[in-house]
Formats: C-alpha cells, sequence, structure tokens
C-alpha cells in the first residue's frame, strides 16, 4: 500500500473539521437519513455498524453473525443518521430467509444510502454482491474493509479506478482499528445530501435474449410506475418469478414507494 | 384503480411469456454476467503479488486443524484445555467473592433487617431467598465465566469455529441435515434462542426445521457452569486430586461431545421419518485467521456474555428464590408445598438415579438454565431441614465455596451417579423459555415447538434410566 489509510487528517481538510461524529447507539429519535450496511458474511459489517453507532453489537470471525436486521443511530455534521445492519450475504438472488431481510430491506425501505462493505482482499468475489445492490439503488458508498489484511497479502487496489468504474465512492478503511472511518462517514453525509451523485455500473449482459426481455419489461413498468429508479432489477426481478416482486405489483406497493407526492395526490384521487 | 390492475396483470403476464422465451438457463446467464462484470473491474484496479504465493502459514494451519486425521483430536483437546483452566482457575476467586458476599454483607443485612423491625417472612423472602440466591449466583458462576467466556471468544474472533464446523460439516450432511447446521449448532454453544434465529442461514424448511429442533442439544451458556460445577464436585472427587482437573474437564468435554452426538442422531431420525429428504450442497467459506484483539474480546465476551448470564441468572434467581422460599414455606397439614411434590416424584427420581429436588429445580428453572444449581441448592437445604441463620425454611447457609456447595449436595444424598445424571438431564432437557418462545416465533407452529420442548426431556429420562439401571448392576456386583 502506497497511500496512508489514516494518516493524521490535517487540519485544513474537511473530512477533520467536519468530522464530529457524535455515536447515538439505539437513540433513533427523528434522524434525517437511512443508511443501510450491506456486504458479504464476514467482511466486517457489524465493526463498522458498532464504530458509527458506539453499539456493542456482537462481532465474530464467523460468516453469518448477524441474520437479523440491527439498528442503530449516529449522527455526523449536524445530520442524523439510522443505521441498519443487514445480514450478509453473497447475493440478493436466491430465496433463503437472511437474503430476503437483505434484499427486501434495500428495495422496499428505501434507505438514502446503502454502504457496501466489500473484503479488499476479496475484491472479485465481493464485487457480485455490490453489483446486484448497484442494480436496485443508485445511492451505494463502497466501504473497502481489512485493507490491513490485503497488505499483508500485498494486494494492491486502485481505489481510485474503483471508484470510477463503478460510478460511486469507493472508501479505504480498516474498521477493527478504527481506520478510515471518518472518510466514510464523509462520503455517506455526501451522497445522502446528494453532493456526490452516484453514476452506478449497470451490469451489462451478452444474452440477447436476456437484453430484449428486460427491455421489453422495462418499458411496460416505466409507464406503469414512471418513478422507479430500478426499472431494469425489477424486470430482471420478475423474469425469475420473485413473489415478493410480483405481490408488490399487484397491490401497487412498488408504485407508492417510489411515487413523488405529486403522484401520491393523483394515486389518493384513484382510490 | 381498475386501469391499474389490468396494467399489472399485462406486466406480469407478459413477464410470464418472456420468461418461457429466455428459457430454463436465464439464471444462469444472468449470474454468469454478474460474475464477467465483476471479474473485469477488479482486474482493472486490483493488482496481486507478482510472485506466486509460497506455502503461508495459514494453509499449513488449515491443513492440520481440518485434517481427517487430526481435526477432531485437536478440537477436543483444545476444548479440554479450555474447561482445564477454568475448572482449575475459577476455585480461588471463588471463595472470595463467596466469603466478602457471605461472611461479610449476609450478617450486615440480617441486623439491618432486624435492625428496622422487618416481618420474618420477609426477611426470609428477600435476604434469605433473593439475597442468598443472587450471592450464590455472583460467587460460583462468576469466576468460571469470567475465565471460559473470554478464552470461547478469542476462539472464536480467531477464526478456530469456522474450522469447527467445517469438520462436522460432512456428517451432518451424512445424517440428511444442511451442512450449516454445524455453523447454528455452534452458535448454540453460546445461547440456543440465538442459535434457533441463526437458522435463518437454511434455506431449506425441513432442514432448517432439524436446525431447530436439534439445537438445544448444544450446550448454551446458561448451562456451562452448572456442568463444570458439577463435575468438578462430583466427578473431580471421585478420582486423585492430582488429575481432578484435568478429569473434570474430559468429563465436560464429553458431555459436550454427547451433546453434538445426540443433535446427529435425531437430525438423521427426523430425516429418515418425519423430515425426509436430502441433504442440499452449500458452501462454506472458511474466514482468515485474524489475530484476536485481546483488550477488546476481554471487554466484549465480559460485556455480551458474562454480564448478560450473570444478570439473566440474578433477575430470575430472585423470583425464584421468593418461589422457592414459598414452597419450603406454605404448608398444607404440617407439610411443606416443595416436600409434598419431592417425596412423591422422589421414588420415581430414584430409578432415574435422581431426586425429587432436581425435577422440582427443573420446574421452577424453566425461565432459565443459569438458576438450576441455586435452585437445588435452596431446595435441598429447605428439604433437609436444615435451619439457617435466624430464618426457615428456604435458606442456604454455610456455603463458602464450591466445597460449600459440595457438602449441601453430599449431605442431600447426592453421589457421583446423581452428579453425572444431572449433567446429562442439563444436557438432555426442555430449552429454556427464551428459546421455546424463539422456536415459536421461527416455526410459527405449536407442533414443532412442543416436539422441540418435549423430545430432549424424554431423551433425557430415557438416558438417565438406562445410565443408572447398568450403574447400579455393575455397583451390585
Amino acid at each position: 500500500m502506497t497511500r496512508k489509510i489514516n494518516s493524521n487528517n490535517c487540519e485544513t481538510c474537511p473530512v477533520h473539521n467536519a468530522g464530529n461524529l457524535k455515536r447515538l447507539g439505539i437513540d433513533m429519535s427523528s434522524f434525517d437519513f437511512v443508511v443501510a450496511l450491506a456486504g458479504n458474511p464476514n467482511t466486517g459489517k457489524s465493526t463498522v455498524f458498532n464504530n458509527l453507532t458506539g453499539l456493542k453489537q456482537h462481532t465474530g470471525n464467523w460468516p453469518g453473525k448477524t441474520v437479523t436486521r440491527a439498528e442503530g443511530g449516529f449522527e455526523y455534521s449536524n445530520s442524523r443518521f439510522k443505521l441498519v445492519d443487514l445480514p450478509g450475504t453473497y447475493s440478493l438472488l436466491s430465496t433463503s430467509t437472511d437474503e430476503e431481510v437483505a434484499r427486501d430491506f434495500i428495495l422496499f425501505g428505501q434507505p438514502d444510502v446503502t454502504v457496501v462493505v466489500v473484503d479488499a482482499t476479496r475484491l472479485e468475489r465481493n464485487l457480485n454482491l455490490a453489483l446486484q445492490i448497484l442494480e436496485i439503488t443508485d445511492r451505494v458508498v463502497i466501504c473497502l474493509n481489512l485493507m490491513d489484511e490485503a497488505e499483508r497479502h500485498q494486494i494492491k487496489i486502485d481505489e481510485r479506478m474503483l471508484s470510477k468504474d463503478l460510478g460511486i465512492p469507493v472508501i479505504p478503511t480498516v474498521a477493527r482499528y478504527n481506520k478510515g472511518m471518518n472518510e466514510l462517514l464523509n462520503s455517506i453525509y455526501e451522497v445522502a445530501t446528494g453532493k456526490y451523485v452516484c453514476k452506478p455500473y449497470r451490469i451489462k449482459s451478452s444474452s440477447k435474449e436476456l437484453n430484449y426481455a428486460v427491455e421489453k419489461l422495462s418499458k411496460m413498468l416505466l409507464e406503469e410506475f414512471p418513478n422507479l429508479p430500478n426499472v431494469k432489477w425489477v424486470a430482471l426481478r420478475l423474469l425469475e418469478g420473485d413473489q415478493s416482486v410480483i405481490d408488490s405489483i399487484k397491490n401497487g406497493e412498488l408504485g407508492r414507494i417510489y411515487s413523488t407526492d405529486q403522484n401520491k395526490s393523483e394515486l389518493e384521487q384513484a382510490v | 384503480m381498475n386501469r391499474d390492475r389490468k396494467n399489472s396483470e399485462s406486466i406480469l403476464s407478459t413477464a410470464n411469456n418472456l420468461r418461457w422465451e429466455i428459457g430454463e438457463n436465464f439464471h444462469d446467464t444472468l449470474m454468469e454476467s454478474i460474475y464477467s462484470n465483476a471479474s473485469s473491474i477488479s482486474k482493472r484496479s486490483v493488482s496481486l503479488p507478482a510472485e506466486k504465493e509460497t506455502v503461508s502459514w495459514e494453509k499449513t494451519l488449515d491443513k492440520i486443524l481440518t485434517s481427517r486425521y487430526t481435526g477432531f483430536p485437536i478440537m477436543f483437546l483444545i476444548l479440554a484445555v479450555v474447561f482445564w483452566l477454568t475448572i482449575e482457575g475459577a476455585n480461588v476467586p471463588s471463595g472470595l467473592i463467596a466469603s466478602f458476599l457471605l461472611d461479610t454483607v449476609y450478617p450486615l443485612l440480617k441486623s439491618f433487617s432486624a435492625g428496622i423491625g422487618l416481618p420474618f417472612w420477609l426477611d426470609g423472602v428477600l435476604i434469605d431467598g433473593a439475597y442468598l440466591a443472587m450471592a450464590w449466583v455472583i460467587s460460583v458462576m462468576l469466576p468460571p465465566m469470567m475465565i471460559f467466556f473470554p478464552i470461547f471468544t478469542l476462539l472464536e474472533d480467531f477464526g478456530y469455529l469456522p474450522r469447527v464446523s467445517f469438520n462436522m460439516d460432512s456428517i451432518y450432511k451424512k445424517v440428511g441435515a444442511h451442512g450449516k447446521q454445524s455453523l447454528t449448532m455452534a452458535m448454540g454453544f453460546g445461547c440456543n434462542a440465538a442459535g434457533v434465529i441463526a437458522t435463518r442461514v437454511i434455506d431449506s424448511p425441513r432442514e432448517r426445521l432439524i436446525a431447530i429442533i436439534t439445537n438445544n442439544f448444544s450446550l448454551c451458556n446458561g448451562r456451562w457452569p452448572t456442568q463444570i460445577l458439577i463435575a468438578t464436585i462430583f466427578i473431580g472427587a471421585a478420582v486423585p486430586a492430582y488429575v481432578a482437573g484435568i478429569v473434570s474437564a474430559a468429563a465436560v468435554v464429553l458431555i459436550a461431545v454427547l451433546g453434538v452426538v445426540f443433535s446427529l442422531l435425531v437430525s438423521w431420525g427426523l430425516s429418515k421419518s418425519v423430515l425426509k429428504g436430502e441433504a442440499s450442497a452449500f458452501s462454506l467459506e472458511l474466514p482468515p485467521y485474524r489475530p484476536p484483539r485481546i483488550l477488546q474480546t476481554l471487554y466484549t465476551s465480559l460485556i455480551d456474555r458474562t454480564i448478560f448470564v450473570l444478570w439473566r441468572a440474578i433477575v430470575f434467581a430472585v423470583p425464584a428464590g421468593i418461589v422457592i422460599w414459598l414452597v419450603a414455606n406454605v404448608t398444607i397439614d404440617g407439610e411443606s408445598l416443595a416436600n409434598i411434590y419431592i417425596n412423591w416424584v422422589n421414588p420415581f427420581a430414584f430409578i432415574l438415579g435422581m431426586n425429587g429436588v432436581i425435577f422440582l429445580a427443573y420446574i421452577i428453572a424453566i425461565p432459565a438454565n443459569e438458576i438450576v444449581i441455586p435452585t437445588i441448592l435452596m431446595l435441598t437445604v429447605a428439604n433437609l431441614g436444615l435451619a439457617g441463620v435466624g430464618a426457615g425454611n428456604g435458606v442456604i447457609f454455610e456455603l463458602d465455596s464450591i466445597s460449600g456447595t459440595a457438602n449441601i449436595l453430599i449431605a442431600g444424598g447426592w453421589t457421583l451417579l446423581t452428579g453425572i445424571n444431572l449433567m446429562l438431564f442439563s444436557l438432555l432437557h426442555n430449552p429454556c423459555s427464551t428459546t421455546i418462545y424463539t422456536i415459536y416465533k421461527e416455526t410459527k407452529s405449536m407442533k414443532w415447538t412442543l416436539v422441540s420442548t418435549f423430545l430432549p426431556i424424554v431423551m433425557g429420562l430415557i438416558v438417565a434410566f438406562f445410565v443408572t439401571q447398568i450403574w447400579r448392576l455393575i455397583a451390585s456386583n
């Protein structure tokens, strides 16, 4: 590693000055933003969670430690954030309960920012999940964790290149030793407030049939739900026969959660 | 609204048609494109070390820890060392705490209550019931927990437990259960309620149910102290003093291993009968070894486990202490409720090599396994009619340490056989009420909740019966 992660930040750095993290623990009253914490199992999500909230959720070197959602709060730059620790999953495409919890929260819970904690020593495998999440939501920050282990294994990661390719902030961290947390907070803040506009990478498929089917469905979905930000992903889920997505279309929930205020009043009139 | 519904339906039917067109391997195609996208992105930003990695110590260690030949022996050895450290190390602090709480604080409380003129029954309930129960829990359970839990947490943080699961995985598959059950089983060694929730990682409902029902066979935090204590008192006392620690530690390991064996047997039985089916495949990722952070581990294991278990024990010990005082002091025709029940159950309990006190204790202790031993002690004292300082039945007295505990139990007619059976029954009995409630919440089925609750009790009774009969057969010859 050529760049030190937590060099003593210069006093002039905005990260340093704004770095007034206030851990709120389980006090989550009147928060301004919801942040979801996703990632593969055993990448240190719970450690990041504890660092930011000051809570002491038990962490372990252990895949599958978190199977339910844990929630906590923190305050940063005068904004209150609610942080939701999702179960660690390898993908969002299967049917086990832990994956459903994660998927449904990102889709229906509409977090303002989703932080994907990835293992720097296993970037390629971890990106599979990150790419799937980028299909659902634009506002993602990658927390490139376990940089110390990557360093030990002489793995070098150009986080700027990665950030450019994915179109989202990528922050190298060592959560176990609290390194990079300020930078992470700052990115969360910037994405939440819209200072940083994500231009997320979308999965490209070489299958013509698949592309055609997705395109056709996307068009129909957009006619029905004009504000759907993740239309391609919803189309894919429909092709897969995902029951919770099918239900949300049937009962109109999908339209409701992504409708603007204007649409909401129209919907109310229609009802 | 009508228009909306029509559109929704046309979207869904189009999706159905398209699903047929794109064919069955659509899921694979999608996964492939995700993988290839991920691969090309990571190639652009990751540079791996130039030369091929030489054999790292991690790989060597993994080979040893998960080897077919050395994996299990090392596992037993590590467990035995952990328990040995716990048993050997707990004696001294246990005596110190007990002498403070019982010899210093207890008389102070008694004289204070006499000074303000508390009625005898309130003095009995609060000080002889609730306070003594609490003092016992703290002095006998705190020291072993303060040694055991940090070591266990260090092993977990280092990454050893997933290796244990890796060793177990193929066995679980052989009995028709999900390999991930080895993970949820290991979680159960901490807390069964947590273990039951952890079964959510298993996606097949059949295998998940098996994992839920058998989770109770993992000794939990609340039961480790019972096992360690009884092993110290009875098994340690049955062998020469210089091997007492090692032999008691081995006995606890044996019980834990027996629990795993029972979980395999029951899994096998269920998957061959009511929950028939094939085991599904999965991949278990061995996490990298991480140097444990000693201080943080000490802190979290103290907060998460030691204080948590102790707090639960105290919270439940107080009402239990009151219940015990009441059943020992409320009488019908001059006979206390506790005695009536104990005398009624005793003949049956004798066949099982236990006594009525144990069975009453297990009823009172349903809310928390942590208070089984204190309850047994108080009931034994009450049942023997040993009068405590200044009060009536339901009082623990002259209890200064582990040896004090031993004296009471031996006075209550306990033998090595009773100790062994209690250890077995502590492994094989109903889950605590929190776990039962969790099982109900997770399965949403009264039937499976009842099965999970009563199956272990029945097994415990059967095992105790055979152990006792064989023991007596051998002893009489």
